[in-house]
């Protein structure tokens, strides 16, 4: 099981939070600040295995990590999970996220959180390893990405059509024309999926 | 879990172990189709599966083993790595339970050892076959080819220059010298050559194996490595690890593997060097440990002791704060016990009397004095002996002397102890000067032979009638067992020591008939512990170590004690002391023969601890068990928790489905559900049913208590709602953040609004004077801005040094936000939209007249036709058709600034409004009427406001999920990622939330209050924005401008 998931970057702003357990708000940016003090007194070349995240779990929980530029990926997990298994998913994640994103930064992280968040939904389920495979994953969210298009394409075609009306700069159009009110006829699909 | 889409499939198979965690009495139901998905045609769907069982059987792993079959057939098939490193895994969670399995596994493992790539499914088989192989006792052909193997495989992962390999390989390393020491001690050469490793964690876990390798013959080496690694390790943390693993190493197994406590006490002595340790503690408890179970040490030991005094102002003046000073309290302690061992006692006494001591903390001071005493005592006695009384007297003038300086002590104990001490040494004085022979009678308080006890005999004390516990600990009745008056055999909690009296020393009539009551009492008492053939005494106060055993040692040969070694010389001396020992024991050897042909019967019959190895240990130990009270049974404690809720779903999956359980689906199902359920062979079914039933039986039963308030609602709510319990499982426990972060800037914008104001005001003046250099000015003014505005988010974390120094790494080009709005030969206009957050419909043009001709221009008047959206505000009583003045004349070559507010109802558009400037120009030659038109053009930046914005707010308002999204992305683009920023800062009034390389997150909100964020990125030519609005139609355009800017670049 993974317990933990958690992204921050060299000063330990933390730019991806996932808990698979339920801690309290404050319990969970202990955790943050603690794993990120572990972390960043490592050197790069070291083993990328720490023991002791003693607010997670106990001593069957083991922190993961990796460090790319300016980011930390750790993750949580116990002792069912293969340490270099977990590695490798690391390495898959953030591929990922490099292929969503094209060559991604860490404002990403911040930007899009909501896709971000959608992709590590595909990798990792409730605690637990979905995906490994990186084709996979990135079909599965270029097919969500379509969706939302389609979806949104048809939401914002009302919006745009008003906008172009605007911009002829004719000034009796009637003012009350409620772009919002129009959104809501259009079914939203991303429920459904 | 039976979609068509793969997918979908996947996904359900994995929310079910959720649904388990929630609602275990699905777990029977569901079972068989979560068995049928081990087998479906989608890989992602079979691992998902093995996922969830795996993570099941892990908590329950005997359920699962008739599981076992199918996953062996899944890992000879499957060429997943990850499918087949979950199944190693459960194997190896499973062959603890049944041995046969493990036979079965071991072959393929190896083949699998053999042939993988995959450093993470080797490293996962090694592991596996190491559990496979603690599991089989013994009596395998191939055992210990394989153990050779595994070894093999992991030294060469150590070897590997991965540090995770490394980590790994001295993991499982360390697994497998729990059960075959033997193979490891091998390969030590590595571990040492680990210890050497820069990386903390992997010295660790060398040091752990390192523990599991010392023996009689290396240990000497191994620690003296382990000192020198002492000596040169930075970080506190990595040392006190290392001192505590050293005093392991030395004392496991009740110092089984050290042959030489001459040896082991020096080290201890040295490592009380050590500066900023935290373990003093450890290390006294170590001395008092030795001193007092190796009698044949004890004058060695008293000897560096008192030496140890002797230099303790040194050790506390320099680890004042640490816990080093810890150790003066063995030290003290030791001394005053054993002062019989003293060469010069009264040094010692002196030392231990000196002013510096009264720094030291409270507890340790109340050793001191009190063995101060004990030393004084036989000081005391020897003289008396000697027939000195002279000396005697001296000695009772300084204790009379030095005493009063504890008795000012802070600390309560040690005031409490000092004038009960004072008192006795002035009656002492006042006998001494009549010639009365006191040495005995004051030796007699603290003679006495210690008496260990076993660390749980006080719980296993059994109660005694008429014995009240709730009493005050002082106050019992005396004859009701021997607690009050031995009471710290059997407390050994320092609080309880403190908490007790002192009793009174002076009334030694009284102490003798105790005494004689007492050793009454222990004869009768069956409670009472007798653990050594000496008289049992009375002892004055002890430390927390009595219920240590008791390891006598004979030492063969006569010790010699050398004395204190200075610090520098003392590593040299140890090695000498080394070599002389390795000759003594030779010697040794030869002698030791003979005691044992003596046959000297050991003491209890106690458990016999010689080493099966070659070597003859220095000194023979025999080892007292500990000690319990004879009713004392051995407790069979549960340590399972029973909230744990995977215990919930130790469910026996092979009962045959009840009716009640059957879920409720199609026929064919029914048909397939029997069959499985079927299939299992009775016994097997019948053992299943019988174990957990036998032994979970209580646990069950406590959970069920444990949870029975809990239970209650969950049945309640399974009651309504039958299967779909995934939901709450899935809950994300992310907050849903509401955008309230905007309104408490809602204060800062309005400064900086301010600080421009002010910033204008003077420029406003000068610019009448000044000419042509208005626009430079302008220039400054923007840079001076954006230096302020930078300054702006100045909260402690929120502004990262990046985003501070970016903007200072080059000069950037200059820029002006006042653009041509019209030009004739007699007037220049230029202009800019400001807008303020407080005003939610109006913007501010201000527009910069500039005279280009020789004529006096005045009467000026600027005239638009206001649209519906966007009017132009008139002073009162004026017509819409009405222009409004511009307050001021211009002379030729002077430029002056108006301002004129507009009103506006929608922003998320751009318009154009067109307007006129109306104006006499007079010069000389009299005077004309003149006209300029003009387009204003509202863009959409204009409508923005810069405002700052802390990151953490912007995370909270895009994790919101309110804004909608839209992305451009420009070509073909050279400038610098910084002069990019800058310049869509400046033109389009955003503020950067943070900037990483080149990457940069922007913040801007409109006046009517819609959030603006963007993300930039540079490419190699390329720059790609994202933007996120509040308002679609508004980004849209937005974003339109900024690739208009950004194709300008």
């Amino acid at each position: 099981m993974i317990q933990a998931i958690l992204v921050f970057n060299n000063h330990g702003k933390p730019r991806l939070v996932r808990f698979y357990q339920r801690f309290p708000e404050e319990i969970q940016q202990q955790i943050v600040r603690e794993t990120f003090h572990l972390v960043l007194k490592r050197d790069d070349n070291i083993c990328n295995f720490l023991e002791g995240g003693s607010l997670i779990g106990g001593p069957d929980y083991k922190l993961i990590y990796r460090h790319y530029a300016t980011l930390y990926f750790v993750f949580c997990v116990d002792s069912s999970e293969s340490e270099l298994g977990i590695l490798d998913l690391i390495q898959v994640f953030v591929e990922t996220l490099d292929k969503c994103f094209e060559n991604v930064c860490e404002l990403d992280l911040i930007f899009h959180m909501d896709k971000v968040h959608y992709i590590l939904q595909e990798v990792v389920m409730g605690g637990m390893v979905l995906e490994t495979n990186m084709n996979e994953i990135v079909a599965q969210i270029e097919a969500q990405n379509r969706l939302e298009k389609s979806e949104g394409g048809l939401s914002a075609a009302p919006a745009r059509a008003v906008s172009a009306v605007k911009n002829i700069n004719l000034p009796e159009i009637p003012r009350n024309i409620n772009i919002g009110d129009l959104n809501i006829k259009v079914p939203n699909l991303s429920q459904f999926v | 879990m039976s979609h068509t889409k793969p997918y979908i499939r996947k996904k359900a198979v994995l929310i079910m172990y959720k649904v388990f965690l929630k609602y275990p009495e699905s777990l029977r139901p569901a079972f068989p189709r979560l068995k049928e998905k081990l087998e479906d045609p989608d890989p992602g769907v079979q691992s998902a599966a093995v996922n969830v069982i795996c993570e099941l059987a892990r908590r329950n792993p005997k359920n699962y083993l008739s599981l076992a079959p199918l996953f062996f057939k899944l890992m000879t098939s499957s060429t997943n790595n990850w499918v087949l490193i979950k199944i190693i895994k459960l194997f190896g969670a499973l062959t603890p339970l049944e041995p046969r399995l493990g036979k079965k596994l071991i072959e393929p493992l190896t083949n699998l050892i053999h042939s993988t790539s995959a450093m993470s499914l080797l490293y996962e088989c090694v592991n596996t076959v190491i559990a496979v192989l603690i599991s089989l006792s013994s009596g395998m052909p191939n055992h210990s080819a394989s153990i050779q193997l595994c070894v093999q495989k992991l030294r060469i992962l150590i070897e590997d220059s991965d540090q995770n390999l490394k980590y790994l390989g001295l993991l499982a390393m360390s697994k497998i010298l729990r059960t075959h020491p033997k193979s490891v001690q091998a390969h030590k050469d590595l571990v040492l050559q680990c210890l050497d490793d820069k990386d903390e964690s992997i010295r660790l876990r060398a040091l752990d194996l390192l523990y599991g390798m010392v023996s009689k013959k290396n240990l000497v080496e191994i620690v003296k490595k382990l000192m020198s690694h002492v000596d040169k390790a930075e970080g506190t943390t990595y040392r006190d690890e290392l001192l505590t693993k050293i005093i392991d190493i030395c004392s496991q197994c009740n110092y089984q593997h050290v042959t030489n406590f001459q040896w082991y006490i020096s080290v201890l002595v040295e490592l009380t060097r050590l500066e900023g340790t935290r373990h003093g503690h450890l290390i006294a408890a170590q001395m008092l440990d030795v001193a007092i179970r190796v009698r044949a040490i004890r004058k060695f030991a008293v000897s560096q002791m008192s030496a140890l005094l002797d230099s303790a102002h040194l050790v506390a003046s320099s680890t004042q704060r640490s816990g080093i000073c810890e150790v003066l309290y063995a030290a003290a302690w030791i001394c005053g016990e054993f002062s019989e061992h003293l060469q010069e006692p009264h040094q010692t006494l002196e030392a231990m009397l000196r002013p510096k001591v009264t720094t030291l903390p409270g507890h340790i001071q109340a050793v001191y004095v009190q063995n101060v005493v004990k030393l004084y005592a036989s000081i005391l006695q020897q003289k008396e002996q000697a027939a000195e009384p002279e000396a005697a007297q001296d000695v009772t003038q300084l204790m009379v002397d030095r005493l009063p300086q504890f008795v000012q002590s802070a600390d309560l104990e040690v005031q409490e102890r000092a004038s009960c001490i004072l008192q006795l040494v002035k009656h002492i004085q006042k006998l001494q000067a009549k010639d009365v022979p006191v040495a005995e009678e004051v030796s007699a308080l603290f003679a006495g032979e210690l008496n260990p006890v076993a660390p749980k005999a006080q719980k296993k004390v059994p109660v005694p009638e008429g014995l009240d516990l709730d009493a005050w600990i002082n106050e019992p009745p005396s004859d009701s067992e021997s607690e009050d008056e031995k009471p710290k055999g059997i407390f050994h909690e320092e609080e309880q020591r403190h908490a007790k009296q002192q009793l009174p020393e002076a009334d030694e009539e009284e102490l003798a008939r105790r005494r004689e009551a007492r050793k009454q009492e222990q004869a009768n008492n069956p409670f009472y512990i007798k653990s050594s053939p000496s008289p049992q005494k009375r002892y004055q106060d002890m430390p927390g170590v009595e219920h240590i055993p008791v390891v006598q040692i004979d030492l063969s040969v006569p010790l010699k004690v050398p004395g204190m070694p200075m610090s520098d010389q003392y590593v040299k001396l140890e090695e000498e002391r080394r070599h002389r020992q390795r000759l003594e024991k030779d010697r040794k050897k030869k002698k030791k023969k003979d005691k044992e042909k003596k046959g000297k019967p050991r003491r209890h019959g106690s458990l016999h601890t010689e080493s099966d190895e070659d070597i003859t240990p220095a000194q023979q130990v025999d080892i007292v068990t500990e000690e319990m009270p004879e009713n004392a049974l051995p407790s069979d404690e549960d340590d399972k928790d029973p909230n744990d809720p995977y215990r919930a779903l130790d469910i026996d999956l092979d009962k045959p489905l009840a009716d009640s359980e059957k879920l409720p689906v199609q026929k064919h199902r029914n048909v397939d559900n029997s069959k499985s359920a079927d299939k299992e062979d009775v016994p097997v079914v019948e053992k299943k049913m019988k174990k957990p039933k036998k032994k979970e039986k209580k646990h069950r039963e406590k959970e069920r208590e444990e949870k029975g308030k809990e239970g209650e609602d969950l049945d309640f709510w399974l009651s309504t709602t039958p299967l779909p319990a995934a939901a709450p499982a899935l809950e994300e426990p992310e907050v849903n953040a509401v955008i309230t972060a905007p309104k408490e800037e809602g204060e800062e914008p309005r400064r900086e609004e301010e600080d421009d104001d002010s910033e204008r005001d003077p420029e406003k003046k000068s610019s009448k004077r000044k000419k042509k250099k208005h626009k430079k000015e302008k220039e400054e003014r923007s840079k001076d801005k954006k230096k302020s505005k930078k300054k702006k988010p100045p909260s402690d974390k929120a502004a990262e040094p990046v985003e501070n120094g970016a903007l200072d790494e080059e000069p950037l080009p200059p820029m002006s936000s006042y653009c041509l709005l019209a030009e004739n030969s007699y007037i220049r206009m230029t202009y800019d939209i400001q807008g303020s957050l407080q005003k939610d419909s109006q913007v501010t043009v201000s527009v910069v007249l500039e005279n280009q001709s020789c004529s006096f221009l005045k009467n000026m008047e600027l005239n638009v036709l206001d649209s519906l959206n966007t009017k132009l505000a008139r002073p009162e009583g004026s017509s819409v058709h009405d222009g409004v003045p511009v307050p001021f004349q211009l002379p030729p070559g002077i430029s002056n600034e108006a301002q004129f507010v507009f009103t506006i109802q929608s922003i998320v558009m751009a318009q154009k409004l067109k307007g006129t400037l109306s104006f006499i120009a007079k010069n000389d030659e009299g005077s004309t009427h003149e006209k300029l038109d003009f387009k204003l053009h509202f863009s959409c930046t204009s409508y923005l406001v810069t405002t700052p914005c802390y990151s953490d707010a912007f995370a909270k308002l895009l994790e919101s999920g309110d804004l909608s999204m839209s992305s451009i992305k420009v070509d073909g683009i050279s400038m610098s990622f910084q002069n990019l920023l800058a310049k869509i800062c400046f033109h389009h009034h955003f503020s950067v939330v943070e900037r990483v390389d080149s990457c940069a997150s922007m913040y801007s909100r409109s006046i009517q209050g819609h959030h603006v964020c963007l993300l930039m990125k540079k490419g190699e030519k390329s720059v790609s924005i994202d933007g996120k609005c509040s308002d679609s139609t508004l980004l849209s355009n937005l974003l339109e401008e900024l690739k208009a800017t950004l194709a300008k670049c």
